[in-house]
């Protein structure tokens, strides 16, 4: 699959500037979701030259799967080094998905406060959603069975591999 | 009692015994992603929300009952405080009939204090197979939970085990957080561990576990990285084992003129409750290189750790 990541940063970024009202500006956060959505929010968070530093977000606490398999081996612990409460929060995650793993991500960000708003922002949406959550600003829109799997590796030269699921 | 599931993973923590590195410093880097949780502005996460926990507490206890609430709680769970030497049982029911009245209540786990060694192995023998269950102190065998904090708040300091020396001063006899705490550090791999007090609270065949025998504390901590006091019992006080509290401390107690004798960066511990002027100086329990209150809070996020694992094993293996 031949897709340019960096092309797609440019123009999610440009498309975010728009989005981002100038009196929301100084008062806009990045979040990204471990581990794709951190790489990806930190280049969008460059390229907008945001002052703040990125948060990072390890969902496996808020997960809705434990009851069934378990709490997920993940090292590095959630980040959030600003105060959330009042700011324009701009959420990134590499693919979008069922939208499970943004409803944690929510559920999890309120718990460290009240955000003004949230914008989500996602370099994949790849259709399969199960819950009622759409990005605000896409990279690529894909059309993958349940059996494809994309993936970001990273987080030196982003690329995009699509790739038969593992069963 | 096999702890852990045919997976290797622990669906019970019983003892500290058996357990690999790779597991302790699993429990340990689990504990390291909760700590921030404590630190936010809602403290608790949804992971075991709709489970719950009973303390199962046959002996008195405030800080270990206190923090295994806590760390329920911070994980969404439902827990029970049951003090049983106060309850069923001086009631004539039986143990088996306590934990039959629990396990009826759907109940997923059970936190258990005892005062005999390997009370927790033989409840969770009894257990129905979803129910897990972590031993909070039994008898002069194991304090699991203990051992890891402790670990836990070594590494936050040292860093790694590799290199240190470890002494452990005190009731090593009656201790189940020095066994525990030997255990812990010989699998971890630190550099030497030291055991030091008078013969008679010094067990035979220490040297068994990895440990060195010191009967004089100077020489005992001296350019140890971590100092372990041990508390001293109450009842130990007045028996025959002992001279005299005063004694006592005159002889073991730890005092900042003997702190010196240490590492310059060494840290000093203690599992609590302190007894002040007798197994340790206020000036020492208070000071600058003491980490005591950093356990307590540690202890929340070691504790929260090993629940969500063993809850989290026993989900996965119904799959």
């Amino acid at each position: 699959m031949k897709i340019d990541v960096a092309e797609l940063l440019d123009r999610m970024s440009v498309e975010l500037q728009k989005n981002i009202t100038a009196e929301a500006r100084e008062n806009t956060v990045f979040v990204g979701v471990h581990t794709g959505g951190v790489w990806i929010a930190q280049h969008l968070h460059n390229r907008l030259a945001n002052p703040f530093p990125v948060g990072e977000l390890n969902i496996a606490f808020y997960r809705d799967d434990f009851s069934r398999i378990g709490l997920h081996p993940t090292v590095e612990p959630s980040k959030l080094p600003f105060d959330v409460n009042n700011r324009h929060l701009i959420l990134v995650d590499d693919i979008l998905y069922t939208g499970r793993t943004v409803r944690a991500a929510m559920n999890e960000i309120f718990d460290y406060g009240r955000p003004s708003s949230i914008t989500l922002v996602a370099l994949v949406e790849r259709g399969g959603r199960e819950l009622p959550i759409k990005a605000d600003i896409v990279g690529t829109r894909l059309n993958l069975a349940a059996s494809e799997h994309v993936k970001l590796f990273g987080p030196d030269h982003l690329r995009l591999e699509l790739c038969e699921a593992k069963t | 009692m096999n702890q852990l599931d045919e997976q290797e993973r622990l669906k019970h923590f019983l003892t500290i015994e058996g357990l690999s590195r790779a597991l302790l410093t699993e429990v340990l880097d689990t504990a390291e992603r909760f700590s921030p949780v404590g630190e936010r502005a809602v403290k608790n996460v949804p992971l075991l929300r709709g489970k719950t926990v009973v303390n199962l507490f046959f002996e008195p206890s405030t800080r270990t009952r206190t923090t295994f609430e806590l760390a329920a709680k911070r994980l969404s769970a439902d827990i029970i405080n049951l003090n049983i030497a106060a309850s069923a049982t001086t009631k004539g029911e039986s143990l088996t009939d306590t934990l039959r009245t629990l396990e009826a209540m759907q109940c997923d786990m059970f936190v258990v204090r005892h005062q005999n060694s390997g009370a927790a192995a033989f409840i969770a023998k009894k257990v129905a197979p979803h129910i897990s269950v972590i031993n909070a102190g039994d008898g002069r065998y194991q304090h699991p939970t203990q051992a890891m904090l402790d670990m836990f708040t070594i590494r936050r300091v040292k860093q790694n085990f590799n290199d240190l020396i470890v002494a452990i001063v005190g009731d090593i006899t009656h201790s189940r957080v020095a066994r525990s705490e030997i255990q812990a550090l010989s699998t971890l791999g630190v550099a030497e561990i030291r055991v030091v007090g008078p013969k008679t609270l010094i067990p035979d065949k220490i040297e068994a576990l990895g440990a060195q025998v010191f009967n004089d504390i100077e020489t005992g901590i001296a350019g140890a990285d971590v100092v372990i006091m041990l508390r001293l019992q109450q009842e130990r006080m007045n028996s025959p084992l002992l001279p005299s509290a005063q004694e006592y401390f005159q002889s073991y107690g730890l005092t900042e003129q003997r702190l010196k004798l240490a590492d310059k960066n060494a840290i000093v511990m203690h599992p609590g409750p302190i007894n002040r002027g007798i197994e340790i100086d206020s000036a020492v329990a208070d000071g600058p290189q003491s980490v005591i209150l950093n356990q307590v809070v540690h202890g929340i996020a070691v504790r929260m750790a090993v629940m969500s694992l063993v809850i989290g094993a026993h989900a996965a293996g119904t799959n």
